[in-house]
């Protein structure tokens, strides 16, 4: 659907030469919705502006629909650009003119005239929940109303692309759920392709199928929303991660190393998918002689898959213990040992078992 | 020394009109102007830097001459227009060539504060440079332009005054001629008491205007 082939783009700023984008090389298939995450600057609204052309590659070439839209003229870029539709950060609405009329614009521009669209915009408005809206104006609204404005108005001439640059970076937590909602809404029923960059991961985790992470203008990983998660390959993408799951052990869990009187050991089990995780403790309890404590939990889904990790505490004789420890892994379940260390305490420190096994 | 009623009156009449044929013609002017001035500039939607770096100082010259220079300094120009190059008439072809780039500047100014975010949308819909002017930035700063264009008029009563000097008549000519020159401090006081109340109204006039348009 959209395809980046070696795309750079280089800013000349008053002689200084910044390289928004380095030879990116990344493809968003249809019914994708596709997230870029990265940090401010990484280059993120650069990438997504050369689809519609806002920005043009210095080198390389941007195929939309098998077409390379800066190769076309004027008048087929204008038509081209009415298949993708945009919403931005803070929105874009034209404060002088109400819902009804910001929303209808994109089909004023074709030349209908506002009584002919009217069902149309009615329609859009009506999809985004803002039908009694439609005589309002922009100052008039929420944020989140802001924003449906901003999504009616991109998809009121049926486009089969939707840029969304941070689209609910301007908004509360809960107003970003409900935007993302409907951007989901808008993927499923309308089969439209999205690709939206941000640089909360939330908004990755809640809607996303796929995802690449950018840096420096680079995509330094990309893959399923899935995989990423649970294999980053970059501490940019373990740092992403960890701000929607919790990944650290817990102080309290350090405490209870130092003062527990009886022997056990403690550790992190990370799993992915609906197999794991609960079953997985109860029937290695089952299986050895060992009791097991779960200390902490961090819980989420992806896609309707679990996906987090349990800090457990395994009581028994040290060879049950490792017996069971090695149940688990071969279950291609990681398993980190939480260990303390009496000089520095509040850093983690944990190793992989397996080393410590067999190493 | 009496008023006479109907010298103040027709000097009025002679005021408004000159005021409103050349708020007419430098309003087209200043628009025109001022969008160009805006629309070639780097980076912008029609970016030229052939018409921009030659409208920008053309509008400086014009700025920078006194208008009672200005008044005189054109005669011929003002004779090739309008045919003559005293009257009424005649002056407003120096008012005109005042206000236009006075107006383009504040005009360029209002266009100036629309947010970028707008034009971008704009551009992400497809919209042609022409679309994007008369359907996104003047409507966008409508209102400031308002205020502008009161701005220019009441610039533009206080530029007739001087109209006298090529016997363009008007309340200004009135206050001189028969004020100062006769002697006669009641008519300075009418005149100015007209002019004042002129120029309170058409700030008022503007004003609500401007606030219509920000629906207050
Ligand atoms: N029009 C521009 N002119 C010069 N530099 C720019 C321009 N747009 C973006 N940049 C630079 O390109 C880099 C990437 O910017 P951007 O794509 O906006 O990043 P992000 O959206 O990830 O925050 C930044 O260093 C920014 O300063
Ligand atoms: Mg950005």
């Amino acid at each position: 659907m959209i395809e980046f082939r070696q795309v750079s783009k280089v800013f000349d700023s008053g002689g200084k030469k910044v390289e928004a984008l380095k030879n990116i090389q990344l493809s968003v298939n249809k019914g994708d919705i596709f997230g870029v995450i990265g940090f401010s600057g990484a280059g993120k609204s650069t990438l997504i502006r050369t689809v519609n052309l806002l920005e043009y590659p210095t080198s390389g070439e941007v195929i939309v629909k098998g077409k390379n839209l800066a190769k076309l003229s004027h008048n087929e870029i204008r038509e081209a650009k009415k298949d993708i539709g945009m919403i931005f950060q803070h929105f874009n609405l034209i404060n002088s003119r109400n819902v009804f009329h910001n929303v209808a614009m994109p089909l004023l521009l074709s030349g209908y005239n506002k009584k002919a669209v009217e069902d149309q915009v009615y329609e859009t408005l009506r999809f985004v929940g803002l039908e009694e809206k439609a005589n309002n104006y922009p100052d008039q609204l929420s944020g989140g109303q802001k924003q449906r404005v901003g999504i009616a108005r991109a998809l009121v001439t049926n486009p089969s692309i939707l840029l969304c640059d941070e689209a609910t970076s301007a908004l509360d937590p809960e107003t970003t759920k409900s935007i993302l909602n409907l951007l989901k809404r808008i993927n499923e029923e309308y089969n439209i392709t999205i690709l939206i960059i941000t640089h909360e991961m939330e908004v990755i985790k809640e809607i996303c199928n796929r995802v690449g992470v950018m840096e420096d203008g680079q995509i330094i990983e990309t893959g399923s929303v899935y995989e990423v998660f649970a294999h980053p390959k970059t501490a940019t993408t373990r740092n992403f991660v960890k701000s929607v799951i919790r990944d650290e052990v817990p102080q309290s869990v350090y405490q209870l190393l130092k003062e527990k009187d009886h022997f056990s050991r403690i550790f992190k089990i990370e799993f992915f998918g609906a197999d794991s995780g609960q079953p997985i403790v109860s029937k290695t309890a089952k299986i050895y002689n060992v009791e097991i404590n779960v200390l902490f939990g961090n819980i989420t889904e992806l896609q309707g898959i679990p996906f987090g990790n349990l800090v457990v505490e395994l009581i028994g004789d040290n060879y049950e213990i490792e017996r069971a420890i090695e149940y688990i892994i071969s279950q291609e379940i990681e398993v980190k040992e939480v260990i303390e260390d009496g000089s520095e305490q509040r850093i983690d420190i944990e190793r992989v078992v397996g080393n410590a096994l067999h190493g | 020394m009496e008023v006479s009623k109907e010298l103040i009156l027709n000097a009025l009449w002679e005021t408004l009109y000159m005021v409103s044929v050349s708020l007419f013609f430098g309003g087209i002017i200043g628009i025109f102007l001022g969008v160009l001035l805006v629309v070639t500039r780097k980076g912008h939607i029609l970016e030229n830097r052939l018409i921009y770096s030659s409208v920008n100082p053309i509008v400086n010259i014009f700025r920078s001459i006194p208008f009672i220079i200005l008044l005189v300094a054109i005669i011929p120009f003002t004779r090739l227009i309008v045919g003559t190059s005293i009257g009424t008439t005649a002056a407003i072809v120096p008012l005109v060539l005042h206000i236009g780039p006075y107006f383009s500047r504040l005009v360029e100014n209002s266009l100036l504060e629309v947010d970028e975010g707008i034009i971008e949308a704009a551009k992400a819909m497809g919209a042609t440079p022409l679309q994007i002017i008369y359907r996104f930035l003047m409507p966008e700063a409508f209102s400031s332009l308002i205020l502008s264009l009161t701005t220019v008029t009441i610039g533009l009563i206080g530029a007739t005054a001087m109209a006298g000097a090529i016997g363009g008549g008007g309340l200004g000519d009135v206050a001189i001629t028969y004020g100062y020159q006769r002697f006669s401090s009641i008519t300075i006081l009418v005149t100015v008491v007209i002019l004042v109340i002129l120029v309170q109204a058409i700030q008022e006039i503007g004003n609500r205007l401007e606030r219509k348009a920000r629906r207050i």
